[in-house]
């Protein structure tokens, strides 16, 4: 195909990598994502949790007192250090696995227990995100998503009376009808008019937000009846995912659906039909075009599920978490959480497992840390964005360990 | 199948319309028509009562303008009739195979605007200075945003991280202006802090080839992390010595600035402002009239032949994304030395992907971004506005609407957009 073949008249066109011969490159590098080793990604951590630990010493008011005197006194700077990097970690342990100072086991347990509860949504959101990855599709837009899946799962817990068996049941399923819907706008303007879905998600993001603002600020849409602010009614007893190891712990069936959608998208993945076309499309788009698949057709159904996934998220923190009512503020920063959570992960789902494990335990560590060490949250934020940077370039930490090379491609 | 193939690029060059058929597109009647048949209908549905006053003048004008009062309902039926006549005018030279001319779209526009107005604010006084002023408050960082996501653009270097550029041009304007009390000095730390932003994407992008927009996502989100971070740790505990910037002075320009209606919303601004103007000239001269400018389009449309014909293209990727930063980092400086004296956590909410959207809307071109930034500057002001008087348009909708608009361009609905051929295309020599 020459340039005289794009006539003025076709679509919006965003990146369309120009190298006929072989795959794109945003493809590759998913690939890249995909098969680099596990040793890439435990240094990637460990280089983060460095550069966190040099933020969190430098700006420790101790250390830096001391520090005007280090020549003086090395011991007592080297020591204020380590108490602050030490002080911070082991708080953060202790908010996210084990609290060894209480007394009785299922309090020293329960922060166990919460970070299972805060990896739920981000497994589910992770996956969403991370099944788009397959197809080579980012989707960025996991807050939008997630804010009309609450949006939705929130209107049928407050309004429908209906025994629990149906109506638990009900409510998840029209979040994740929400979220696939919101997603689906995504595929199909990629899939018909090759939009690029990065742009369109993002702007649907924001889309969604005023959009699910504005009924949350009108009676008789979602705001709470007799109401003025922008908040729905509580979910009813009959529609709350129930907690699974007793009242005296927080963690909620939200969890266990995770797992399940996580089993759910191995299978789709490495054991049907879908899967295979959805991973020959990620691979490269032309020869699977070549091979008979509808690649515009796969593009609308993964973002379909990946919208559901994330969807899954939705209604987990509107049935599960915070059950008082939906608010514009539902969605936690997981929407942004699950594409770190997907990279690290490399987009397969156990590993998504694992970093939304991982990222769960940062975020109830966070917030035990920001409360007994006085070290702001936002921390687990610069921690997490520099994994997944340095797991996106595994030649930088090949070359900051001094690792020896992959063969050349 | 145009849509999907893997295509090489098209040549941008006009090679087929070279003949002297011209094609006119039917969108701008069509959209004339739609949007003429929603203002009847919404002055059909919901009628409104008493008079709306058009304020033309700011207090301190040297020469004033009266104020303009009109019967809302009679005054809007007028402007609505008058976009009928400017949309029949557009229909007409359409059957002539005539473009509608530039000054028809300008008069619909202000016709169309003047007469949603005079409906909504009836029984009102809309203040129009200082609803074009705001506009232009609001539209500085996302015109400086969008400059710079031009030129990367243009470059072949996805830019996500605008965000991230404005805010950390805001948190390093904040903290420098306080330390040296000069609003100049932060003025150049907000520039230092945006191309540092734009160092890590190249380093990443360029260097390593990382995919552009993972590493523009996650770096804004290492930036609100880093800034909020830094923020409750050393800026709100020492607020008075580290987060109290100065802030520019307004300069009215003697005599442009006496002119009524212009002076007071475009002559009547800080410095910032006025080296925005100088930016949005300089950028659209040099990237279309200069060595520098063809060279960067080279590297963004096509490297291999740039390569070829010895330009550097991974250097001037890093010199282009470098500038670039510098210049959104002056539009974060606005924020924190013009707006509001001293830094906030999160504080452009999402400014950036506005900005990213006003690339796309104006179609990769400086003038056409910083015409699409005013708009969204526009949009965004028109519903606080609004909101004051009390109008019947819930604000949300106003809101939404440079995402939708942004929706609709990149879905090719709103005339075409294309990217540069190679934007987000890492290079790498054989």
């Amino acid at each position: 195909m020459s340039g005289t073949g794009e006539t003025p008249g076709t679509v919006a066109e965003r990146p369309r990598p120009p190298e006929p011969e072989g795959p794109s490159r945003s493809h590759s590098v998913l690939r890249e994502i995909a098969s680099g080793n596990a040793l890439a990604g435990v240094l990637a951590v460990v280089l983060a949790v460095a550069v966190g630990s040099l933020m969190i010493a430098v700006t420790d008011e101790r250390v830096r007192e001391t520090a005007s005197y280090v020549f003086a006194r090395p011991s007592d700077f080297l020591g204020a250090t380590w108490d602050a990097i030490w002080g911070a970690y082991t708080a953060l342990l202790r908010g996210s696995v084990y609290n060894d100072r209480v007394d009785d086991f299922a309090t020293r347990i329960r922060p166990l227990t919460e970070t299972l509860k805060f990896a739920g949504p981000l497994i589910a959101a992770g996956l969403g995100v991370g099944l788009a990855f397959r197809a080579g599709l980012f989707n960025i837009g996991g807050r939008g998503q997630m804010l009309l899946a609450g949006a939705a799962a929130g209107w049928v817990a407050a309004n429908l009376g209906l025994p629990t068996a149906l109506h638990l049941p009900l409510a998840v399923l029209a979040g994740m009808l929400a979220g696939a819907l919101w997603a689906g706008i995504a595929g199909v303007l990629k899939a018909r008019t090759g939009a690029h879905e990065v742009i369109v998600t993002i702007m649907l993001n924001y889309v969604g937000f005023y959009l699910v603002f504005f009924m949350l600020s009108r009676q008789g849409l979602l705001q709470a009846p007799g109401s003025g602010n922008p908040k729905s009614a509580p979910a009813q007893e009959t529609a709350i995912l129930p907690r699974i190891l007793g009242e005296r712990f927080n963690l909620h069936l939200g969890f266990v659906l995770a797992l399940v959608a996580v089993a759910v998208v191995w299978w789709l993945l490495s054991r049907s039909t879908l899967g295979y076309r959805i991973r020959a499309v990620g691979e490269n788009p032309s020869a699977a075009r070549a091979s008979g698949i509808d690649v515009g057709r796969t593009y609308v159904v993964v973002m379909l599920i990946a919208g559901a996934l994330v969807g899954l998220a939705g209604a987990n923190q509107v049935l599960g978490t915070v059950t008082s009512g939906v608010t514009v503020d539902l969605d936690a920063g997981i929407g942004f959480d699950a594409i770190t959570v997907a990279l690290l992960g490399r987009s397969r789902p156990l590993g998504i497992l694992g970093a939304g494990l991982l990222f769960g335990a940062f975020k109830a560590g966070g917030f035990a840390m920001q409360a007994s060490e006085g070290i702001p949250v936002d921390i687990v934020l610069v921690v997490q964005s520099l994994i997944v940077l340095f797991i996106a370039a595994p030649p930088l930490v090949r070359a900051i360990f001094r690792l020896p090379a992959k063969e050349a491609k | 199948m145009s849509t999907t193939g893997l295509s090489p690029a098209p040549v941008p060059t006009a090679g087929p319309t070279i003949d002297t058929v011209p094609v006119v597109s039917r969108k701008t009647p069509i959209i004339f028509g739609v949007l003429t048949l929603a203002l009847v209908l919404i002055l059909l549905l919901e009628g409104q009562s008493g008079e709306t006053t058009f304020r033309l003048a700011a207090r301190t004008d040297f020469a004033t303008l009266p104020e303009l009062t009109v019967p809302s309902m009679g005054g809007a039926w007028a402007l609505a009739v008058a976009c009928a006549l400017l949309t029949a005018e557009s229909v007409r030279r359409y059957a002539g195979r005539r473009r509608t001319a530039a000054w028809v779209l300008v008069a619909f526009a202000v016709a169309w605007m003047a007469g949603f107005l005079t409906w909504a604010a009836a029984g009102e006084t809309v203040p129009v200075v200082g609803l074009l002023a705001g506009s232009i408050a609001l539209a500085v960082p996302l015109v400086f945003g969008a400059l710079g996501g031009v030129l990367g653009e243009r470059a072949g270097v996805v830019n996500i991280a605008i965000d991230g550029q404005l805010l950390l041009g805001a948190f390093a304007a904040a903290l420098v202006g306080s330390l040296t009390g000069s609003p100049w000095a932060g003025l150049v730390a907000a520039m230092v802090a945006g191309a540092l932003v734009a160092v890590v994407l190249g380093l990443f992008a360029i260097t390593y080839f990382v995919d552009q927009v993972i590493v523009g996502v996650v770096l804004n989100v290492l930036v609100i992390g880093l800034t909020s971070f830094l923020f409750s740790q050393v800026l709100a505990p020492n607020a008075a010595s580290l987060n109290t910037p100065p802030r520019f002075p307004r300069i009215p320009i003697p005599v442009l600035g006496d002119i009524p209606l212009v002076g007071p919303v475009f002559f009547r601004q800080t410095a910032v402002v006025y080296l925005l103007y100088i930016a949005v000239a300089l950028v659209s001269y040099a990237l279309y009239r200069t060595r520098w400018g063809l060279r960067v389009r080279a590297v963004g449309e096509h490297p291999k032949a740039a390569d070829t014909v010895g330009i550097k293209v991974n250097r001037t990727r890093y010199r282009t994304i470098l500038l670039a930063g510098a210049i959104a980092g002056m539009g974060g400086a606005f924020y924190t030395l013009v707006s509001v004296p001293q830094f906030n956590r999160e504080m452009t909410g999402g400014a950036g992907y506005i900005a990213l959207a006003a690339v796309i809307f104006g179609k990769w071109d400086p003038i056409r971004a910083t015409m699409a930034a005013l708009l969204f500057g526009f949009a965004s002001n028109l519903q606080g506005v609004l909101a004051v008087l009390g109008s019947p348009v819930p604000s949300q909708f106003m809101l939404m609407l440079p995402y939708v608009i942004t929706i609709f361009a990149v879905a090719g609905l709103v005339g075409r957009s294309r990217p540069p051929a190679a934007d987000g295309v890492p290079y790498q020599k054989e």
